[in-house]
């Protein structure tokens, strides 16, 4: 088992992503992230999904994703270069100003910012690889006691220079 | 000029030389009926009397013409009572242009009346599926459909037509052609890949040919039994390949699989090239996987890369339609030295022929031998259970017989409506279907569309009383608890298997007198001398437009075998 990315344009239409998301529930494929947006053209839709699975497996999700009439075209990020970051909000409450002092420590080792602060509260704003992110939701956890965080799943394009990941 | 959504569904369908539709009119289609009504003269109507069976005739017309059945249901309970339908040939690959009704746009969301997201709710069973939601789009979809239906690897699609799309006006104009930029079937294959399958092939001492229904959907039987003939390979085939060869062939060693022959079995074992075309190596074909065809390199000829290296991993992939790689293939062919290799099937062939021993009552063997002998080049539909399997084992199919079955999904119901619809398709040819009484019963309200609409076939019901194919699970893994298979009275089941003898003699319906109520002749056989003559006045009443039915009276206890239990080794067959 691997975890594999791939980017899918499909036709920006009602039904598209229970569709495809649908193909991975009822064939028992280990979706791990699935996120969607328009892209430039309004009328293209475009996924990155996250999906874990051996080489047979992954081959087989390829085949039935292009078999689709609404998917445009499949692409297999898994080998190339690739460009990903994922947006992640982190509200952390009930801290006294020594646990804030902590946050912002944490904020400026991880490269991300406070964007929020309140009395006993403080909130966090990343864009990281989705595993840089557990990394650090691991790390909050381990830290605090009240944390609530929402994460958006990764996005990911083709690197333009090869040499970077 | 504007015309109206409904006028322009009814000009699509002449367009695309619709000549029958199945419908069953409600709420939400009654527009497009009464456009249809208009053009009374354009169109067969055929009426159903339930939305699934109304999906089994189109899928029987579909099978016979190979065009794409149009099928029109209305919302809601319409829409469900056609899923089964859709998903069976979903499975079976089978075109199907399945317009269902909608309310109307503002009313969608609000729990309606009749309101159910049809197209949620078959999203996995179809090969495509669109709500219409802008008029202007309607014309352009109903190409997409029957273009989607046909093309590739055949299927069914849905279109949900909301009301008010049918009354608003829109452009008039139905596309001669569509461009789909999300779908492109494959119309050509890659000759080095195909030169390599063929070298393969020449290479091999002990080739076999697997042919799967993709033989029948790409027309390719004549092909392929030229093909085999010319170098020399014997064929085996799968439960929808049947008929792909005729089986009089000496290179025709019959089906494989979970009940196919044993030496068909044997040879997928001991082979060691298979060339299979036009299957998906269905669990049914396979056995455990690990075992499947151990000593065999594998090609793979599919229309569809998904079918590929799925289920079987393959030596060499040929993403191809049947008929055009067999073309090629047939140009480069020379025969092959398969003297020896042809006389180990033969031998066990001799070792374990197929053939049924009952202790009592007819032998459902010789109906079978009967039925073909009675009814010759013809159309055969099964349904689903062990009639079926005796059907795929002893039915002879000669010349351009056909015998159409539900592979894939085994919906028991499926066989005698699409028999009707086998038979609306091709009036002069005869049409029998093959039905046990346990499958009979979940259609058999179409004797009324049998009657009503004039679709003369023969029904042939194998009566034991039984769910058989059930009962003989429970028989040989079950130690014999025969619970929820008895269709007789609840509380007189035969629970202990060595008193069969005792049967309570009640049983519901009288088939014969349900016949005669619906004003259909029929004929209950139990003594082997009547069975001839009972096909023989099913044949004439059939050439005289009236539709048979013959019951034949067979013993519970009898079995179809071999069996390889579910997820077994093919070589691991219950032979008696």
């Amino acid at each position: 088992m691997k975890n594999r990315w791939i980017a899918l344009y499909v036709e920006n239409e009602v039904g598209v992503l229970a569709k495809v998301s649908g193909l991975f529930s009822g064939k028992s494929y280990n979706l791990q992230s699935l996120t969607v947006g328009t892209t430039e053209h309004d009328d293209v839709s475009r996924m990155t999904i996250s999906v874990e699975a051996d080489d047979v497996t992954f081959e087989q999700i390829k085949k039935q994703l292009n078999s689709m009439v609404e998917v445009i075209k499949v692409m297999d990020l898994t080998d190339v270069p690739i460009h990903s970051k994922e947006i992640l909000y982190a509200k952390i409450a009930g801290i006294d100003s020594e646990g804030k002092d902590e946050a912002f420590r944490i904020a400026q080792a991880f490269r991300i910012r406070v964007i929020d602060i309140g009395k006993d509260s403080l909130l966090l704003e990343s864009a990281l690889t989705e595993r840089r992110n557990n990394e650090l939701v691991a790390l909050l956890k381990k830290t605090y006691r009240r944390i609530e965080v929402v994460r958006g799943g990764a996005v990911a394009i083709e690197s333009i220079s090869t040499s970077c990941r | 000029m504007d015309i109206t959504g409904r006028k322009l569904i009814v000009k699509a369908l002449a367009e695309e030389g619709v000549d029958t539709v199945f419908a069953y009119p409600g709420g939400m289609i009654t527009d497009i009926v009464d456009e249809l009504y208009k053009q009374e003269d354009k169109f067969r109507l055929i009426l159903p009397r339930h939305e699934q069976a109304l999906v089994h005739e189109a899928e029987g017309y579909a099978r016979a013409t190979g065009k794409p059945a149009v099928c029109l249901v209305t919302s809601g309970p319409g829409a469900t009572n056609a899923i089964t339908g859709i998903a069976d040939a979903h499975y079976d690959s089978i075109p199907l242009v399945v317009i269902t009704g909608q309310v109307a746009q503002p009313l969608i969301g609000n729990d309606a009346f009749q309101e159910v997201d049809i197209v949620g709710m078959t999203r996995s069973i179809v090969k495509y599926g669109v709500t219409v939601r802008d008029r202007k789009e309607l014309g352009r979809i109903l190409k997409m459909a029957f273009y989607i239906a046909a093309s590739g690897k055949p299927g069914p699609v849905l279109i949900d037509i909301p009301k008010d799309i049918q009354q608003k006006s829109g452009p008039e104009e139905y596309p001669s052609h569509v461009d789909i930029r999300g779908y492109k079937p494959n119309t050509s294959v890659h000759i080095g890949q195909l030169k390599r399958a063929y070298k393969t092939l020449r290479n091999a001492k002990k080739p076999l040919i697997l042919a799967g229904g993709g033989i029948h959907i790409s027309g390719a039987e004549k092909l392929l039994t030229d093909f085999a003939r010319r170098m020399r390979v014997p064929v085996v085939t799968t439960v929808m390949g049947k008929g792909s060869m005729p089986e009089d062939d000496p290179l025709y060693v019959g089906n494989s699989g979970m009940h196919g022959r044993y030496a068909a079995n044997m040879a997928e074992m001991e082979c060691d090239l298979l060339f299979s075309i036009g299957t998906r190596f269905n669990d049914r074909i396979t056995g455990d996987l690990n075992e499947f065809a151990p000593k065999a390199k594998i090609v793979h000829v599919d229309i569809d890369t998904a079918s590929i290296s799925r289920n079987v991993v393959v030596d060499v992939p040929v993403v191809s339609d049947a008929s055009l790689a067999l073309t090629h293939l047939l140009e480069w062919a020379e025969p092959l030295d398969t003297a020896d290799w042809q006389a180990q099937i033969a031998g066990w062939q001799k070792e374990y022929p197929l053939s049924v021993k009952v202790k009592e009552g007819l032998n459902p063997q010789v109906i079978m031998e009967d039925i073909a002998d009675v009814f010759g080049e013809a159309t055969y539909v099964a349904d689903v259970g062990q009639h079926q399997m005796w059907a795929t084992q002893f039915l002879k199919l000669v010349g351009n017989s056909r015998l159409f079955t539900s592979g894939g999904l085994g919906t028991m119901g499926f066989g005698f409506p699409a028999s009707l619809g086998a038979k609306a398709a091709d009036p002069d040819r005869a049409v029998v279907c093959i039905t046990g009484d346990g499958g009979f019963q979940m259609n058999m309200q179409e004797l009324a569309t049998s009657v009503c609409d004039d679709i003369p076939v023969t029904i042939c019901l194998m009566n034991n009383r039984y769910l058989g194919m059930v009962r003989q699970q429970q028989q040989y893994f079950y130690g014999k608890r025969y619970e929820l298979t008895y269709l007789g009275k609840r509380d007189r089941n035969v629970l202990h298997p060595d008193r069969f003898e005792n049967m309570d003699p009640f049983y519901a319906p009288d088939y014969i007198k349900l016949a005669a109520s619906y004003g259909i002749d029929g004929m209950r056989v139990s003594r082997e001398e009547d069975i001839i003559k009972a096909l023989q006045a099913a044949s004439a009443a059939q050439k005289n437009g009236h539709s048979y039915l013959v019951e034949f009276e067979i013993s519970p206890e009898d079995v179809v075998l071999p069996m390889v239990k579910g997820g077994m080794a093919n070589s691991d067959m219950i032979l008696r």
